[in-house]
């Protein structure tokens, strides 16, 4: 059948069984935890990557097996357990999926996650295509389990978000979790405990290269020419239609490397290139290891590769691609009700700390009305720290956080403890921009909405509860849409005070009610 | 290599059904036993910002991707995105836009499978397999509006 890469990760996460897959929504990952849930797995959004991770954690204590799926900016804020986890090891096989983004489709940042696998001491595969993204998810819970430690499963959007055709091979598994049995010595993270595990992971980690030079993890495709060139992901794809005269050496696992298998391939042409999208990791993991290979020029760290680049970076050619007409920027929806938001802050010019989510496009016209934006819940602290260095002048009182819901259940609690603990002397105002969905992701559901991932009812939080519940001096609920002066003048009231102040500003996403629509009508039918 | 395969170009603009035709069309090629990839960019683009989709189809496909100047196809559901796309287009480059089909069909939610119509004037593909993924892809009354709008692109 034909599949995304997402979709064959999950296909083979149900093949083997899976007790539970966890994640955060985030592109180009999103689809993965979506489609297993449509296939009948047990999936669950957490309300972060780093809980996701400790879920997943629970479960392979458990014997259970795990899969975790994350953007790649995810994995920063999963990276706390993420590095005491490989030193525990795992019971039941768990497999980390990070979607990274090279080129920045929908991404803050492009960093490349394949130096995670490095600095947190676990294996990594890397699939270029939907087909081998179904394979090597199985064989990631086979190396799991074989050798006792988490996996790094790196994808790209262009694997994540490609379509070919997939056999699904593999009959699924009837997994059940073996007894449970406490293991504290292995699981226990006091430093007498830690510093064996660390000696363990050492050991397992030089096991693991072992493993992948005799493992059919790496190819050789074409083989036979003087010019050799090393890759692994989407980029194989890439070389191997632009270097038809090449000898192409692909990476499935590029952690740890298979290093005396690649000297071989290196010493056996006369030519020896790289290519790899993103940050220099193979090209200086081998220069380590005393290999001579040819890299490339610098422009070629940043965005994505494709076939007309990869002819570029091994012609060492940087003048830059012809350009089109610059396509038509996103923006919000006509009627969605952050507009009624920007509009206002743009009238009153506030100083806007922005989050990630739909209203990031708050800075561009015609609000132009955002002065930063960061990571997932860094508009409070930012808001906070920038009313700190503007003292008590009329600068500070037209600081404003905006953070939305889901956003707010990821990162952003902790922010309102802090400005209800250091309270700045001008107070400060957090806009909860609540339209009762992770719209940016494609409508997700999340703690706040009162219902599961795959569509079960659940018990909503209340965000002006546990706003309530953490001290702030004021917390009022207000329509954007319904109520615009009421709205204007509590805003102008709270900013003019010294209190520190949530504001729910609560209108449901215009496109989450047509789906809400389309879904009841469905069931009408089906009935 | 690459003139084994044949390489089709989607844009338009969030919410016009570039992704669904685009989907339609992989699984066309893949259902008549072509090797075929399809790649997309979205994310913030259901935001009412530029998609395009690239569907590539034939003996065996590398690259998810089109490369620069190597369009067969441009299906352009959107006229202002072709410039948007110029780069990818070579003077052969055979170009469906919303003036070749009838205007009702051009302004309608169903252009995007109207263009699949002017397309297949092209590709030949056999209309029955593309009814079939129509209906599979919109039920009831909607399956056979777009059926209807389907053959009026492609002028049967």
């Amino acid at each position: 059948m034909i599949l995304s890469g997402d979709g064959a990760v999950a296909y083979a996460a149900k093949a083997c069984g899976v007790t539970l897959g966890s994640g955060y929504p985030g592109t180009p990952s999103t689809e993965i935890l979506e489609t297993l849930a449509s296939i009948g797995g047990a999936a669950q959004w957490s309300p972060n990557e780093k809980v996701a991770l400790e879920v997943a954690t629970g479960v392979s204590l458990g014997n259970g097996r795990a899969l975790v799926t994350m953007k790649h900016v995810g994995l920063n804020v999963a990276a706390d357990p993420l590095f005491t986890l490989t030193y525990m090891g795992v019971n039941g096989g768990l497999v980390i999926v990070s979607a990274d983004d090279p080129g920045m489709v929908s991404s803050q940042n492009e960093q490349d996650n394949r130096n995670y696998a490095k600095f947190a001491q676990m294996p990594m595969l890397e699939p270029s295509s939907s087909q081998e993204a179904y394979d090597l998810t199985i064989r990631a819970f086979e190396i799991s389990e074989r050798f006792k430690v988490p996996v790094l499963f790196r994808m790209t959007t262009r694997v994540c978000h490609s379509m070919g055709p997939v056999k699904l091979w593999k009959d699924p598994e009837a997994f059940v979790p073996a007894p449970y049995q406490a293991d504290p010595v292995t699981k226990v993270m006091i430093p007498a405990y830690a510093r064996k595990a660390h000696v363990r992971l050492i050991r397992v980690m030089k096991e693991l290269a072992e493993f992948n030079e005799s493992s059919d993890l790496h190819t050789v495709h074409r083989p036979g020419s003087e010019f050799g060139v090393l890759t692994s992901g989407v980029s194989v794809q890439h070389v191997l239609e632009a270097a038809p005269e090449a000898s192409v050496m692909q990476l499935k696992m590029t952690w740890p490397l298979p290093l005396e298998a690649i000297r071989k391939f290196a010493s056996g042409v006369k030519r020896f290139a790289v290519v790899e999208e993103g940050s220099r990791f193979l090209e200086e993991n081998l220069r380590a290891a005393g290999i001579a290979v040819e890299g490339k020029e610098d422009v070629f760290e940043c965005g994505e590769l494709s076939v007309g680049r990869v002819r570029q970076l091994l012609d060492h050619d940087v003048t830059p691609p012809p350009a089109g007409a610059p396509g038509r920027p996103p923006a919000l929806c006509p009627g969605c009700p952050h507009r009624k938001t920007f509009e206002l802050l743009s009238e009153l010019k506030l100083t806007v700390l922005g989050d990630i989510g739909c209203y990031t496009l708050g800075v561009l016209p015609p609000f132009s009305a955002m002065d930063a934006s960061e990571c997932m819940g860094a508009s409070i602290g930012m808001g906070l720290g920038l009313r700190r260095s503007l003292g008590d002048s009329p600068e500070a009182r037209r600081v404003v956080s905006v953070i939305g819901d889901s956003t707010f259940l990821h990162s952003g609690l902790t922010g309102v403890v802090d400005m209800v603990y250091n309270k700045p002397p001008t107070g400060h105002v957090v806009l909860l921009l609540d339209n009762g969905t992770t719209a940016m992701t494609g409508l997700q559901e999340h703690a706040a909405t009162g219902y599961h991932l795959d569509r079960t009812p659940a018990i909503p939080i209340k965000l002006e509860d546990v706003c309530r519940a953490l001290g702030a001096d004021h917390v009022d609920v207000v329509d954007p849409v319904g109520d615009q002066e009421g709205y204007r003048a509590l805003l102008q009231e709270r900013l003019a005070s010294n209190d520190a102040t949530v504001i729910i500003v609560r209108r449901p996403c215009l496109m989450q009610m047509k789906k809400m629509a389309k879904m009841a009508n469905s069931t009408e039918v089906k009935q | 290599m690459s003139r084994e395969i044949t390489n089709v170009l989607f844009v338009g603009i969030g919410g016009q059904g570039i992704i669904r035709a685009s989907d339609m069309l992989t699984e066309a090629a893949f259902r008549l036993g072509f090797d075929v990839k399809k790649s997309e960019l979205h994310g913030m683009s259901q935001r009412g910002g530029s998609v395009s989709s690239d569907v590539r189809f034939g003996k065996q496909v590398l690259s998810p991707m089109v490369p620069l100047g190597m369009t067969d196809f441009l299906v352009a559901v959107s006229e202002d995105q072709i410039e948007v796309a110029r780069p990818y287009l070579n003077d052969s480059t055979v170009i469906v836009r919303p003036s070749d089909l009838t205007p009702d069909d051009a302004k309608s939610r169903m252009a995007n499978i109207a263009m699949l119509g002017v397309l297949n004037r092209h590709l030949q593909f056999p209309a029955d397999l593309w009814e079939t993924l129509i209906r599979e892809n919109f039920r009831g009354p909607i399956g056979e509006a777009n059926v209807q709008a389907f053959r009026r692109g492609a002028g049967i």
